[in-house]
């Protein structure tokens, strides 16, 4: 086992962390988070998480910004809504969730073997792109980018099911102003954050 | 009353075939033939917003855009489709710098969007706006002795609670009731399937769905209906995998809910995609035939 530090000192402490975090997420909020964990019990994900909701907020609001951007929990947040909605200090948490997600992806330290950030930014490639996803073609391109041959196989029965049932298409879907989806990509790309 | 565009979104032209093929006849056996938007683009789903919120959200101006130029606002079956279009179009109309530079560059391409699009979902619209009684008023053939799940999954009912409560709705089991068939009581309508995570981590999925599923059964269902093609897909891909894990028969047909409205109103089941239901569906077709007459 690894020694880890488990408490940090002050100093340790992006205190501008918060801050950031409410502005991108749009949640003043934040801040009035009485750490009750109506998220946490809401959340059909959290069994699963490294940090249930509701710390993940009272780390945001006390700068653990490292633990924060490296942990599991924004990835696998269903968006589903169910804190968000019945949150006593009307926190958007799950809008919160989508920042922390991008705020990973940007300082490179999402988890880059978990299936659920490649499969996003496949997908977001593949619109851009195409203006169309293809559920195929996205899924493929999930597991070439997580270098896992054995990945599809998990996923036979799922394929010949799907083809038996004539679900399943092998086409690449486009729209056909591709042109002005670009020049819109592009047009909002420069000078946005 | 505007008249409503609709947008399919990519689920509809592939593994959700048959809510399309379902929920067209429909709406055209209900006097409102629907009218496919030209060259929308996918809405980007959670995946986009989880990337590029900037880009996310101008992708869904571009078809809200294209729904304004036709004076029509968006009818979406999907619901990932039908939240991430409405969040994008509060956040479009919200005077915040950042959506008037979106709205800027969306002008620059020639997709002028002034914000006069409302996004609504088929249940919304039925219940709402076309009315339970013209629909019981349509039901040619009861669904006498099918119970029936109505499953609403998170997307339609959260965070925007227009049209029904986030916890605990009811238009879907309300429908259902004037088709003639017997809603089940459950608690988890809006329980989450797992979205996308379930295909892509399946041990999530499988834990999810089994409650789903167990939940259904136990209550006595003989079917569950979504509206939503990633609940469908989710609820219906891995039953197999589910009752080897749990070790337990929760096998249950999934269908969409224009599925059993259109055998209610009389058409044929040939033409409502009920072939390409994976789990079997003959138990369903004999508890119909035994009371299913009007």
């Amino acid at each position: 086992m690894e020694i880890q530090e488990k408490v940090k000192f002050e100093e340790e402490l992006d205190h501008s962390f918060l801050d950031e975090i409410k502005e991108k997420s749009f949640s003043e909020e934040i801040s009035r988070c009485i750490q009750c964990g109506t998220c946490s019990s809401s959340c059909p994900m959290v069994t699963y998480m490294d940090y249930p909701p509701r710390k993940i907020i009272a780390m945001v609001k006390h700068g653990f910004k490292d633990e924060v951007l490296k942990s599991f929990t924004p990835w696998l947040c269903a968006s589903c809504y169910s804190c968000q909605v019945r949150c006593p200090s009307d926190i958007k948490i799950t809008d919160i969730m989508y920042t922390l997600k991008r705020e990973a992806i940007e300082a490179k330290v999402y988890p880059a073997k978990f299936p659920i950030p490649a499969l996003a930014q496949e997908m977001h490639k593949l619109i851009a792109k195409n203006g169309r996803n293809s559920e195929l073609w996205v899924v493929v391109n999930m597991y070439l980018r997580l270098k896992n041959p054995f990945g599809p196989l998990k996923m036979t029965s799922t394929g010949l099911n799907l083809m038996k049932t004539g679900r399943l298409s092998l086409k690449k879907e486009k729209i056909k102003n591709r042109k002005q989806l670009h020049k819109l990509l592009k047009a909002v790309s420069e000078g946005a954050k | 009353m505007k008249e409503y565009i609709y947008y399919p979104g990519c689920s509809l032209k592939a593994s959700s075939k048959h809510y399309e093929e379902s929920l067209l006849p429909v709406f055209k056996e209900l006097g409102e033939p629907l009218e496919e938007m030209e060259d929308w683009n996918c809405c980007g789903a959670t995946a986009y917003f989880s990337v590029k919120e900037d880009m996310a959200a101008a992708i869904c101006g571009r078809n809200l855009s294209l729904a304004e130029k036709a004076g029509k606002d968006i009818l979406a079956p999907c619901a990932g489709c039908y939240l991430t279009m409405k969040k994008s179009n509060h956040f479009l109309s919200s005077d915040h710098e950042k959506a008037l530079k979106i709205l800027d560059d969306l002008k620059t391409v020639g997709c002028e969007y002034k914000g006069t699009v409302k996004v609504t979902h088929p249940l919304e619209y039925l219940t709402r706006e076309f009315g339970l009684d013209k629909i019981r008023e349509k039901v040619q053939r009861k669904l006498t002795n099918l119970k029936v799940a109505s499953y609403y999954g998170c997307q339609l009912v959260r965070p925007y609670t227009d049209f029904d409560d986030p916890d605990y709705p009811v238009t879907l089991d309300h429908i259902m009731e004037a088709l003639g068939a017997e809603p089940v009581e459950y608690s988890a309508k809006t329980r989450c399937c797992g979205g996308s995570l379930a295909g892509t981590v399946e041990e999530v999925g499988l834990a999810l769905n089994y409650v789903l599923l167990k939940e259904t059964k136990k209550k006595g269902a003989d079917v569950i209906v979504t509206i939503c093609p990633l609940c469908q897909f989710n609820l219906e891909i891995n039953q197999d995998k589910i009752i080897k894990k749990y070790k337990d028969d929760v096998r249950m047909p999934i269908l969409y809910f224009s599925q059993l409205m259109g055998l209610a109103l009389g058409i044929p089941k040939e033409d409502l995609g009920f072939s390409r239901s994976i789990i079997p569906l003959k138990p369903m077709w004999e508890k119909l035939t035994n009371g299913g007459a009007k």
